[in-house]
């Protein structure tokens, strides 16, 4: 056993040296590649029961820890490094939680070191025996705290007396880099473990303090020679270590803790270091309120150490979460800006900008952001530094965005839209252009006329609607559509309907390439001219009348430019409702004609959200809603009668069907319902102040009769359909087809008319004769038939129940 | 193979001291049932010597390895010749753990010179076609807790040029001042060497603290003795440059089996010792010694 033990122990020697000369000549990149694959061999290495192997890997890793070699890199490498030896000690754990599994009893989450058999506790004293005889100091103590939690398994007390054993253990660390960050680690673990144990915490961070000034000593000093790295990139390598201490510390501490930790910092010289670290860790609330102080502290800093602008930007981030004491605002403004205005590089000053714009926007007028605004550009003008920040001044913009709501006092800011001109690579632009309507949209009440607002958010808008080319995909076209609607929706000149139309025309014009934008127009103008006829109660005056017919001649042009042909079948007959609406018949007429001219370039499939889909039901239901706007339309004095509807007719009996569609058919039965309602005495509704064909004729018996003939030739083709379906697959078509026809003459024929009652009787056994027929619904039928018959001067219908016999089931 | 066997035994940490019952099992599995001539089970206890090459010469030391001493040797026999049935058959076991006449059971030691070593062996004789079969097993013995309180011993110490031995020229030596404390050198072996050590000044930079823990072992025969010192461990305490005037922290645990009480017999030794290691820049090495006393509480 003792051969074992020593060859064990010789063999992890060599594996470390070895391995470790393999790292020194790579790569950053490789380098991660490597520590990745590391981390990979211990799972696996674990996996396999190599229990001793997956040790050597964790200690050759976190003797990497102990290399400084690149300076810059030991943040990342830390990061690198403890996230595998996270995965070792929580793979220990596991393992010896597994061993206590008694009996097929699972230890409770908080056992206690009774609970845990002999076995389990003497693997884990184990581990802590093998751990304590590793040679070397940094990765003694990194493995050992990484299985700090299974102390849990060997005593109560066990963590409590090992935190600060290994908080002592760092001071003999002799860099002091490596030393913070194995102090981040300890807390780290630390908190995890045993949140309680707040003694360590603070232990490590005097510990820290007292060997703060080895950071100016001549080792640290001749090694950053030696890799030529300035003590301003230097520093703030800390920080990050520094600041997850400061955080663990400060987390649920008292106040007077916190006034210590500070008063302490105070007092060791060129301290930046600390105070940012304060600053990023402590409480908000508690930097606010002494804002004043630390601006004073960091007056006082060292103009070669810690960089300023890193204090000032921390500064910032805590004023923009709490609020400074209400005297001291202007004051902190002021001291801050002095020093930012000051910085030199481009990239320092806007980082610091950024954070600082927060609190200006937060306690102060239009006037402070705008100078802080302009103090900005001038920065980041020369030499086109802006062109680097890009994402600094979009994070600008958008806190003055969030802290001006109201749109007018952000445009009068003067230097805004200068402002904007910074962003000219063109997606940036776009992207921040988006931002501002966004919050316009969200935030902007009450419709507005407001010249500034206009004028500002139109050359906004511009600038998105001209972003767009054959190249945007179709979810960034709607999104900006969505944005400039939303924008053309909350303008309005109240009273003004010029001045509206006009801005319509003029937007029309901007945002060409945006079918949804031109159709929120349509829409908007045809509301302009119901609006009018609204005002007018109805009666156009000449100024009025002229008015409407601009705008619907503004529908009329612009509709064709449109490429979505239900949009434009849609909008011509909702503007040509509209011209109905205002007495402009021929305008009227003409949207009509339109339509109908342009239902034969309907194509059979039309793409629906990505996907393509037959287009006959969208066609069906534009026309059905068609047919009742032309009941009202009054047939034009020139053409022959009923010219609009015989127009539709030939296009319908033109367009080609799709084969095995019924949908023509079901057409013409509206066609007949129709012409029904169009024999009638009276109409059933009207448009006020036009006249309907039905006081236009007065019931004229010429008329009528144009009006049978057309009833008779669309009968027959309904006849001529349903006679084609006489097959033997298409017999159920067949039989609903002549029901809904049948269901049809009677709801809108007379069937006193002896031919019409046959062809009803007809169609009855039509429609059961292959016993396709829905019996409930037939039963229905008659009793709806039977009760209609009751009802006076429905003597007849008692005739015709008498002749449609019920198909009985056999 | 088809049969194999294994000792089980009790203890998960295998400690036993002198008088208690050493008890376990032996499991012997097999697919098929096993025919034996019987199986026995031995407790054997040794004191391994032997000469180093440095002290006697290569040969002799080859040659001439002292007789092993011989605590324990005791065999009883578990079960007569038969046969065991296919699976597993467990047979337990209790040796009580006596001596014989005035021998003492020494603490188990793995070192280099001297080892002292407990073994339990379990035998099983089979027929002439079939090779016998063996399995050893390392069982612990711990001696009883010395009676009496341990008193500390604590030391302190200063190193500078002026106290260090051994020096060439004194002259080019960097300055330096060191100060230190043992909590204690007499040490109970379940617990950490402890104490303090601070740089108060140094002109070289400091690259390494080191505590080094050495045995000595003595060996004695008929043609006098041989002392051996050989390092066990080396356990770093410090790393670089440490920040001067911050005490760090002295702290090594002792390793089980390498260390044991220490123990002094007409025929042999054993002791340890405890160096601070401290490596300055330039390659200057110092050290400090100090003797150990170690003990079982």
């Amino acid at each position: 056993m003792s051969e074992k033990v020593r060859t064990r122990l010789e063999e992890l020697d060599d594996f470390e040296e070895g391995s470790q000369k393999e790292l020194l000549n790579l790569t950053q990149q490789d380098y991660v590649n490597r520590i990745e694959e590391l981390n990979q061999s211990l799972k696996d290495a674990w996996a396999s029961d190599q229990k001793v192997k997956a040790l050597k890997i964790v200690i050759q890793c976190s003797k990497l820890l102990s290399d400084t070699s690149v300076i810059q890199f030991y943040p990342s490498k830390f990061v690198l490094i403890t996230d595998i030896l996270d995965t070792f000690g929580k793979l220990v754990y596991e393992r010896i939680f597994s061993m206590c599994v008694d009996n097929r009893s699972i230890l409770p989450d908080h056992f206690s070191p009774e609970n845990v058999n002999d076995t389990a506790k003497e693997t884990c004293l184990n581990w802590f025996f093998k751990i304590a005889s590793i040679r070397e100091l940094i990765p003694r103590f990194y493995v050992e705290a990484s299985i700090l939690k299974c102390n849990k398994f060997l005593s109560k007390t066990g963590i409590s007396e090992c935190l600060p054993r290994l908080t002592c253990m760092i001071r003999g660390i002799g860099d002091p880099l490596v030393s913070v960050y194995a102090r981040a680690y300890l807390c780290r673990v630390g908190m995890e473990v045993a949140p309680q144990l707040k003694e360590s915490l603070n232990k490590n961070f005097f510990d820290f303090l007292l060997t703060f000034k080895q950071i100016h000593g001549d080792t640290v000093q001749n090694q950053l020679v030696v890799q030529g790295v300035e003590l301003p990139s230097y520093l703030p390598l800390y920080s990050p270590a520094m600041d997850w201490i400061f955080q663990c510390i400060s987390y649920h501490a008292p106040e007077v803790l916190l006034t210590e930790m500070m008063e302490r910092c105070k007092k060791l010289g060129n301290n930046a270091l600390l105070l940012n670290s304060v600053m990023s860790a402590f409480r908000a609330e508690f930097v606010a309120t002494r804002s004043m102080d630390f601006i004073g502290m960091i007056k006082e800093c060292d103009e070669s150490g810690f960089p300023k602008h890193l204090l000032f930007r921390s500064l910032g981030l805590n004023l923009a979460l709490a609020d400074p004491p209400e005297s001291d605002r202007l004051q902190i403004l002021n001291e801050a800006w002095k020093v930012i205005t000051k910085l030199k590089n481009p990239q320092d000053y806007i980082n610091c900008a950024e954070v600082w714009v927060e609190y200006t926007c937060k306690h102060f007028t239009k006037r402070e952001v705008n100078t802080v605004l302009a103090d900005v550009i001038k920065h980041m003008t020369p030499d086109r530094a802006f062109e680097d920040s890009y994402p600094q001044l979009q994070s600008i913009i958008k806190k003055v965005i969030a802290h001006f709501h109201d749109f007018s006092v952000l445009f009068s800011v003067e230097k805004f839209l200068p402002f904007l001109d910074m962003f000219q690579k063109e997606c940036v632009r776009v992207e921040v252009c988006k931002h501002i309507m966004e919050a316009f949209i969200k935030h902007q009440q009450e419709p507005t006329k407001d010249p500034v607002i206009l004028n500002a958010l139109l050359h906004i808008c511009k600038t998105m609607h001209d972003s767009v080319n054959a190249l945007t995909l179709e979810d960034e076209k709607r999104t900006l559509a969505h944005l400039i609607n939303g924008f053309i929706k909350m303008v309005s000149f109240g009273r003004d309907f010029e001045q509206q139309l006009s801005f319509y025309v003029e937007s029309r014009s901007m945002f060409c390439n945006l079918e949804p934008v031109l159709v929120q127009l349509i829409h908007s103008v045809n509301r302009l001219a119901m609006e009018t006829r609204k005002v007018m109660k109805g009666n156009h005056s000449r100024k009025t009348a002229a008015f409407v017919r601009a705008c619907v001649a503004y529908c009329f042009i612009t509709i064709p430019s449109l490429v979505g042909i239900f949009t434009r079948l849609n909008l011509y007959l909702h503007s040509g409702q509209v011209a109905l609406a205002n007495q402009c018949l021929s305008q009227a007429d003409a949207f009509f004609k339109a339509a109908i001219s342009l239902i034969p370039e309907v194509p059979k499939m039309i793409n629906i959200d990505g996907k393509m889909r037959p287009s006959e039901s969208f066609l069906l239901e534009f026309l059905c809603n068609f047919f009742s706007t032309l009941l009202v339309v009054p047939d034009h004095p020139e053409h022959g009668v009923l010219f609009l509807v015989r127009e539709l007719l030939n296009v319908i009996q033109d367009y080609t069907w799709e084969d095995n569609s019924d949908d023509k058919i079901r057409i013409y039965t509206c066609v007949l319902h129709l012409l029904s309602a169009m024999s009638q005495e009276t109409y059933l509704y009207h448009i006020d102040k036009v006249d309907s064909n039905d006081s236009l004729y007065g019931g004229d018996s010429k008329f009528l009769a144009e009006n049978n003939k057309l009833c008779e030739t669309v009968m027959a083709q309904i006849l001529e359909h349903l006679k084609t379906l006489a097959k033997d697959e298409a017999l159920k078509r067949q039989s609903l087809l002549g029901l809904s026809f049948f269901n049809s003459i009677l709801a809108h024929g007379d069937l006193r008319n002896n031919k019409l009652n046959q062809l009803s009787v007809n169609l009855w056994h039509l429609a059961q004769r292959h016993g396709c027929a829905d019996t409930r619904t037939m039963v229905k039928t008659l009793d709806y038939i039977k009760k209609r018959s009751k009802q006076p001067g429905m003597n007849h219908l008692t005739e015709l129940a008498l002749r449609l016999p019920l198909q009985t089931r056999t | 193979m088809g049969t194999s066997l294994d000792i089980k035994i009790k203890r998960a940490n295998k400690v036993y001291h002198a008088g208690e019952m050493l008890s376990g099992v032996v499991v012997i599995s097999s697919k098929d049932s096993v025919q034996h001539q019987g199986v026995s089970l031995t407790m054997e206890g040794t004191v391994n010597l032997q000469l180093s090459a440095k002290s006697v010469g290569v040969f002799e030391a080859f040659y001439n390895s002292v007789k092993p001493i011989q605590i324990l040797n005791s065999t009883i026999e578990m079960v007569k010749p038969g046969k065991f049935p296919s699976g597993k058959t467990e047979i337990p076991f209790e040796f009580p753990l006596h001596v014989k006449g005035n021998r003492v059971l020494y603490e188990t030691y793995h070192g280099v010179f001297v080892n002292i070593q407990y073994t339990l062996r379990c035998d099983m004789r089979r027929s002439l076609l079939a090779k016998d079969l063996t399995k050893t097993c390392e069982f612990i013995v711990h001696s009883a807790p010395q009676r009496g309180k341990l008193t500390p011993s604590p030391v302190d110490f200063t190193i500078t040029p002026e106290t260090l031995q051994n020096v060439k020229e004194r002259a080019l030596l960097p300055k330096f001042l060191i100060r230190g404390h043992l909590n204690s050198t007499n040490c109970t072996v379940t617990q950490p060497l402890t104490g303090e050590l601070v740089v108060e000044h140094s002109d070289a930079a400091i690259r390494s603290i080191e505590l080094q823990l050495v045995r000595v072992e003595t060996c004695g025969c008929a043609e006098g003795y041989a002392r051996d010192a050989t390092e066990i461990q080396n356990i770093q305490i410090a790393d670089g440059d440490v920040c001067r005037g911050l005490s760090v922290p002295i702290h090594m645990v002792f390793p089980r089996l390498f260390t044991c009480p220490t123990l002094e017999t007409t025929n042999f030794k054993v002791e340890f010792e405890v160096n601070v290691v401290v490596l300055l820049h330039a390659d200057h090495l110092i050290t400090e010694n100090f003797p150990l006393k170690l003990c079982r509480t």
